[in-house]
């Protein structure tokens, strides 16, 4: 059941059960925006609404919230049955990888898969964009293989290039820009993630589904 | 050219408008200037659309030049050696030195025409979290002036109301259940000091600890500007203007919108006080 949450005069936070209807909400408010909505940011378990008081009013949102929540909960039926059910499915974007990073060997050993395993279920998953966030253009991609998931390193590095292709806990991702980082390291890809020339400029926003391929060295 | 010099940047001066809203899904935060209220007057006295970019000085100390004539104001925290508040007409050459405001944080100075630098993604505003917008002003730099519109300044001197003591409206949540009970009965009974660390991110507090009741970790969730976001020595951060667009520590109140310009404000060694 979904729970609203003030978050001061202008913001609502809605509360979800699961990352599937995150994205639902999400791609409902996209699709069909309630009067005075600013902005709609989802996250691991939350959608925070952000509107103009001149606008609406709190009450009013809060029962369009509600009903869009409702609808929303389409996308996690469609999510239990794969991806290709989906309904008002978003683009599909393939992302070439050559998996050479640099913790590669770690994962394998820490999940007791070869590195061959490793790189196999990385580029057969089926990846949906959650939610954006740690830095612009950085998308948490949920559809991880469950064999994959691990904790964060304990020491981040204090500087990944961009392109580096990565998991952490149940997300896989590509670092937009170089950044610190505490996610490990499968290998890197060419595609660029996020320019600000481009429109959109991010490769990866909520609702894009992903694939990895596996490219060659080069 | 017709521009302004920078002869030297003083502490911190960024190009401001009123950010770029509507972005925090792909991970780019509001921005814009932290006292939205002082930017909006500065381009109303120069007779400039109020989401035109002007300069958002941190502790004064800007020095300038401007290449040709220009009609300027300045609001917000006041400085000495310039006149607050109202037009004020420069002549071709003319230098102009802003001194150390004696109260209040942020001065803006609105050019008639407005600052004319590249928007990237709809917004002159410098986000010095992401990187994004334009480059923080250095010595040398020029900047471009734009055209003025066709309204002209039609007020000679906008009546100065003064900072005022930083009491700040709050209200609880949307996590205000991770505390103990009386956590926010200290934060709105106690005084809390503005500590050196803070900056357009964020400002933080020193004072009475907020106690968690929940342990364990949040799910990162969005956040707002006003936010009071609670780390684990539970000192609150204030999230201003370029705040992190999602956040992993539990907000126990957000400051109103009314108040947030005056947060804006808020300086090293400030006391302040919430109230609900």
């Amino acid at each position: 059941m979904i729970q609203i949450r003030a978050a001061g005069s202008s913001a609502l936070l809605v509360c979800l059960d699961e990352a599937e209807q995150v994205t639902g909400l999400y791609l409902e408010l996209r699709a069909d925006p309630p009067e005075g909505l600013i902005d709609a940011i989802p996250a691991a378990e939350t959608v925070m609404v952000v509107f103009d008081p001149a606008r609406t009013e709190s009450a009013a949102l809060r029962r369009r919230l509600e009903d869009a929540a409702a609808r929303a909960d389409k996308y996690e039926a469609a999510a239990d049955q794969g991806l290709d059910q989906g309904p008002d499915q978003g683009p599909v974007v393939t992302i070439p990888v050559v998996y050479d990073g640099p913790d590669l060997a770690d994962i394998a050993s820490r999940t007791a898969l070869s590195v061959e395993e490793v790189v196999r279920r990385h580029a057969a998953g089926e990846y949906v964009v959650a939610f954006c966030g740690f830095a612009p253009g950085f998308g948490y991609l949920t559809g991880l293989d469950p064999a994959l998931r691990l904790p964060r390193r304990s020491v981040p590095r204090t500087r990944i290039p961009a392109g580096s292709v990565a998991v952490a806990d149940r997300f896989a991702s590509v670092y937009p820009s170089s950044s610190p980082g505490g996610w490990h390291l499968l290998g890197r890809t060419t595609t660029v993630m996020w320019d600000v020339e481009r429109q959109p400029p991010a490769l990866l926003t909520p609702g894009t589904r992903v694939r990895f391929e596996q490219a060659a060295e080069r | 050219m017709n521009g302004i010099h920078v002869l030297s940047p003083g502490p911190l001066t960024t190009v401001q408008d009123l950010g770029r809203p509507g972005l925090a899904s792909v991970g780019v935060g509001p921005s814009g200037a932290a006292d939205r209220g002082s930017l909006r007057l500065a381009n109303r006295l120069v007779g400039n659309p109020e989401d035109a970019a002007a300069l958002e000085l941190t502790y004064g100390g800007l020095r300038i030049r401007f290449d040709a004539a220009a009609t300027i104001a300045l609001t917000g925290a006041p400085c000495p050696g310039v006149a607050m508040n109202g037009p004020v007409h420069v002549a071709a050459g003319q230098e102009l030195a802003v001194g150390i405001p004696s109260e209040g944080l942020r001065t803006y100075l609105a050019v008639r025409g407005g600052i004319d630098v590249p928007e990237v993604l709809g917004s002159r505003s410098t986000d010095v979290l992401a990187g994004i917008g334009p480059a923080v002003l250095e010595t040398g730099m020029r900047l471009p002036i734009g055209s003025p519109g066709k309204d002209f300044p039609n007020v000679d001197l906008a009546p100065p109301t003064g900072l005022g003591p930083a009491v700040l409206r709050v209200l609880p949540g949307p996590r205000d259940d991770w505390f103990v009970p009386d956590a926010l009965a200290s934060l709105t009974e106690s005084a809390y000091v503005v500590t050196k660390d803070s900056n357009r991110v964020g400002v933080r507090l020193d004072g009475p600890e907020l106690k968690r009741r929940v342990s364990g970790e949040l799910p990162s969730e969005g956040a707002v500007c006003g936010a009071l976001q609670v780390p684990p020595d539970g000192r609150p951060i204030l999230f201003l203007a370029d705040h992190p667009v999602t956040g992993g520590y539990p907000v126990i109140a957000v400051v109103a919108d009314a108040d947030l310009d005056r947060a804006g404000q808020l300086r090293a060694g400030d006391g302040v006080r919430f109230c609900m």
